[in-house]
């Protein structure tokens, strides 16, 4: 397996080394850096252009310009980058900085929501094959997989974020909306859900009702102004989170793996309510520290539990903690809400241009809902894109397992659904995903150069699209190893995952 | 229809899926007995050569001949009314000329009435409708340029690789790793860059040359297994040529996979060029696409929306059609997939 990863990494550094010549080339081709200058009737512009020509580098041929960058960028072994300038003598190495994080931000947490949604969306609609949710997301997928990107974003930024922003200065719903509101989530939720009709009008109507009493709720205590998850919440959530996984993963018989969550989640709750004071303001690396001691102490739990059903025990108490922990951050996140409001003040709150508030300062939670409300609608549109072909994909690639031979085998032995499903089917069926999410990331972030033009972002998109527009090599290279080398990393993952669920290419 | 789970063990299930073991020369091959009572497969009084079956089973798949209608309409639409080349059209107003603007350039469209200018005025007085029409035309010739340079090069290298193997394959294998390292989009925004002087035609073919690497790993897939076949043993037994026995025994047998591909590239070129076009790398001023006008108009989408809401529409509905003309060829060329009715 060691000699298939390094095969495949040493293969795709050639790449993307060659790729470097190629795009260094077309780049420095594709027009004339002194075009402007050209037309300046200024007499000073014949001086201008010598100058711009020799300290570009425009006179020498393209193999010493290359290898001019190349040089440059070949420091970084030594942690010495040097990015090189671009056409108006700032440092690309400092530009490169801020901006590879908005992107890398944007498009990782695209990814895994995409993989996520569209996994689930896929398997529930292979599972429920030619039933009225699987033609609903069927013609979804087609729809989404034909939008324009920047078409959609722009609309996205006028109904979404704009309204939304007019909104919140006075929240607050109509009954007729509340109705409406209601009366939606619960057809969406019997849809998902299916089955009989019975238990479909069961689950709608439990759903509406549900629905109608929160909103009634939040309406009349202003919670769309001042939110409050609190512990109960986060207990609630985690304990379901316990079953559900449970009962996906392993089946509620098996006893040992349940307590070994519901045990995960009574840890949490105490860990919360220990560390809330620290939890109010913490710092970054802090917070991924603990959320990588609540996934080891989520591993030691499930182990003390575990018994015959170990790796299961553990498997299903770290998923609960990671479930916790989001919810745990989301509460914090509520708590911070009604002072982000009152520090955005007149501004918006889903931001549309940039990817930050200028000037922006705030608590730990408070800045991170900043960035997150920015984030929000351009992650919207890449991930409605992904998920309509991921979903796609994993569907395709469901059946296709569903129809195998020991798929009938397993059910034939008396299996229940469940656990063909989950172990016997779904496993196998990731295997294809793998490779399609990992081909398709270069174009989600094909996706994000057009996204950011649209929200008007500073990241790797503008330096890209100016750098290419000015004919200026430097930016261009720099945004092509940066994405470069996130793709060369994003399929290192997927073929090490590969590896895992498909023992065959270990060898 | 019932939403039930396929193939759920249960009584009953076995009344509305009868799973029969068929015995054959590999073994027992399941085959559900629905998929046999295909009507269309179905082989009554005369017999249907391949091409037939697959018109047939075409013809019959409604969601596709929606789409093919709307995009029939959406193409005449586009050529007949501003005309094209030296064939004038009906529509009276041109979208090089601006006009005076009359009620803030609003559109005229009503029920059952064009009016004056149905899709608007633009700033300068421009009739909204005829420039649509252009930039719609403009982007279906790239399209289906691109379409058809990226099939062809895609079939004949997918067919060298496969047959040949060796450093055919290698190159088109190194190609595909390129693109997962590089995004198409900017290749494609470099190269349109480069290009952009040229013209629409340049730009299109220049960008066909980047978009084949997809349907020729299709078809080298293909023809890895179709040249183990025993007709192609036989057609080199008997001393057919290697370029005889690609093109006369092996391309016929890939024909379904080509055309499937060809459809959904085509629709996805139109979203490349139209993301092209709105960045600025792709159709440029004075020529005009539906890119480049949403790119032109984005601002005004408080002010006038509709010189934002047309160009996007059109783009939709062409790659939406485009798409389930697509899905309607896989079934009919892959029966295996077609949908069973219980």
């Amino acid at each position: 397996m060691f000699r298939y990863i390094t095969r495949r990494l040493v293969i795709s550094v050639l790449v993307l080394l060659a790729a470097s010549v190629l795009i260094y080339v077309l780049t420095i081709n594709s027009g004339d850096p002194l075009a402007g200058l050209r037309e300046n009737p200024d007499p000073a512009a014949a001086r201008m252009i010598e100058s711009k020509t020799r300290w570009m580098g425009l006179d020498l041929p393209w193999y010493e310009r290359y290898w001019g960058w190349f040089t440059g960028v070949a420091g970084c072994v030594t942690l010495a980058c040097d990015f090189g300038t671009d056409a108006m003598g700032q440092d690309v190495g400092q530009a490169i900085g801020s901006a590879a994080g908005a992107t890398l931000r944007l498009v990782t947490i695209a990814t895994l929501l995409a993989i996520v949604v569209g996994i689930a969306v896929g398997i529930l609609s292979a599972i429920r094959q030619y039933s009225g949710f699987d033609y609903v997301v069927t013609f979804g997928a087609f729809l989404f997989y034909s939008l324009p990107v920047f078409w959609a974003a722009v609309l996205l930024k006028d109904f979404g974020a704009i309204r939304f922003n007019t909104w919140i200065r006075d929240p607050a719903f109509t009954v007729g909306q509340i109705l409406g509101i209601s009366v939606a989530l619960g057809v969406i939720l019997q849809f998902v859900l299916g089955g009989a009709w019975r238990r479909r009008l069961l689950t709608g109507g439990a759903a509406t009702a549900f629905a109608v009493g929160a909103l009634f709720y939040f309406n009349a205590v202003g919670w769309y102004r001042e939110p409050r998850l609190g512990i109960g919440v986060i207990a609630l959530v985690g304990a379901g989170a316990a079953v559900l996984v449970t009962m996906l993963v392993a089946g509620l018989r098996h006893r040992r793996v349940l307590w070994a969550a519901l045990t995960t989640v009574g840890v949490g709750i105490v860990a919360v309510l220990v560390l809330d004071g620290y939890l109010d303001e913490p710092t970054g690396a802090g917070l991924a520290g603990l959320l990588v001691l609540a996934l080891a102490l989520a591993a030691v739990v499930g182990y003390a539990w575990g018994g015959f059903s170990r790796r299961t025990a553990i498997g299903v108490s770290m998923t609960t903690a990671l479930v916790m922990s989001l919810t745990v951050a989301a509460s914090y996140l509520a708590d911070h809400w009604s002072e982000y409001l009152d520090q955005q003040g007149r501004r918006p709150i889903i931001g549309t241009i940039g990817e930050s508030t200028p000037g922006f300062s705030g608590g730990f939670w408070a800045t991170a809902l900043d960035q997150g409300t920015q984030l929000l609608l351009p992650t919207t549109v890449l991930v409605l894109i992904s998920v309509a072909s991921y979903s796609r994909y994993t569907r395709a690639s469901m059946l296709e397992v569903m129809g195998q031979d020991y798929v009938r085998t397993a059910r034939s032995k008396g299996l229940s659904e469940r656990t063909v499903i989950v172990r016997h089917a779904f496993r196998n069926a990731l295997i294809p995903i793998t490779t399609i999410v990992a081909m398709d990331f270069a174009a989600l972030i094909g996706g994000a150069v057009i996204t950011e033009r649209v929200f008007g972002w500073n990241g790797m998109g503008s330096l890209f699209a100016t750098g290419l527009s000015n004919v200026d090599p430097n930016p261009v290279m720099a945004f092509f190893l940066v994405t470069g080398s996130a793709a060369i990393v994003m399929n290192l993952v997927a073929d090490i995952l590969y590896a895992t669920l498909d023992p065959r290419i270990r060898r | 229809m019932s939403d039930q789970t396929p193939g759920r063990t249960g009584p009953q299930d076995g009344e509305e899926r009868e799973i029969v073991a068929t015995p054959t020369v590999t073994g027992i091959d399941p085959v559900p007995q629905t998929v046999l009572e295909d009507p269309v497969d179905e082989v009554a009084d005369r017999s249907y050569s391949q091409g037939q079956l697959v018109m047939r089973r075409f013809v019959r798949h409604k969601g596709a001949m929606v789409a093919l209608a709307v995009l029939v309409a959406v193409v005449l639409l586009a050529f007949t009314s501003i005309g094209f080349g030296p064939f004038p059209g009906w529509w009276s107003k041109s979208f090089v000329v601006g006009g005076p603007v009359i009620d803030g350039g609003r559109p005229t469209l009503g029920f059952l009435r064009l009016g004056e200018h149905p899709f608007g005025q633009d700033n300068i007085g421009k009739d909204y409708f005829a420039l649509v029409m252009r930039g719609t035309q403009r982007s279906l010739i790239i399209a289906f340029v691109i379409g058809l340079v990226s099939t062809f090069i895609g079939t004949l290298v997918g067919s060298l690789a496969g047959y040949y193997r060796g450093w055919v394959e290698a190159f088109l294998m190194r190609i595909t790793d390129l693109f997962i390292v590089v995004p198409l989009l900017v290749i494609a925004a470099v190269v349109g860059q480069m290009v952009s002087g040229g013209g629409i035609m340049a730009l299109a073919l220049f960008l066909g040359v980047l978009t084949w690497t997809g349907l020729a790993r299709l078809v080298r897939g293909e023809v890895l297994s179709l040249r183990e076949r025993e007709f192609v043993v036989a057609a080199r037994a008997s001393g057919a040529s290697a370029p005889r026995i690609i093109v006369k025994h092996i391309l016929p047998n890939t024909v379904g996979v080509v055309i499937v591909s060809a459809t959904l590239m085509i629709s996805s070129a139109i979203l490349l060029e139209t993301s092209l076009s709105y960045l600025g790398f792709g159709v440029k001023a004075p020529d005009t696409s539906l890119g480049s006008l949403i790119s032109l108009y984005e601002q005004s989408f408080q002010t006038r929306p509709w010189l934002f809401w047309w160009p996007g529409i059109f783009i939709l509905v062409i790659a939406l059609c485009i798409n389930f003309i697509g899905d309607g060829l896989r079934d009919a060329f892959d029966p295996r997939q077609t949908r069973e009715k219980k």
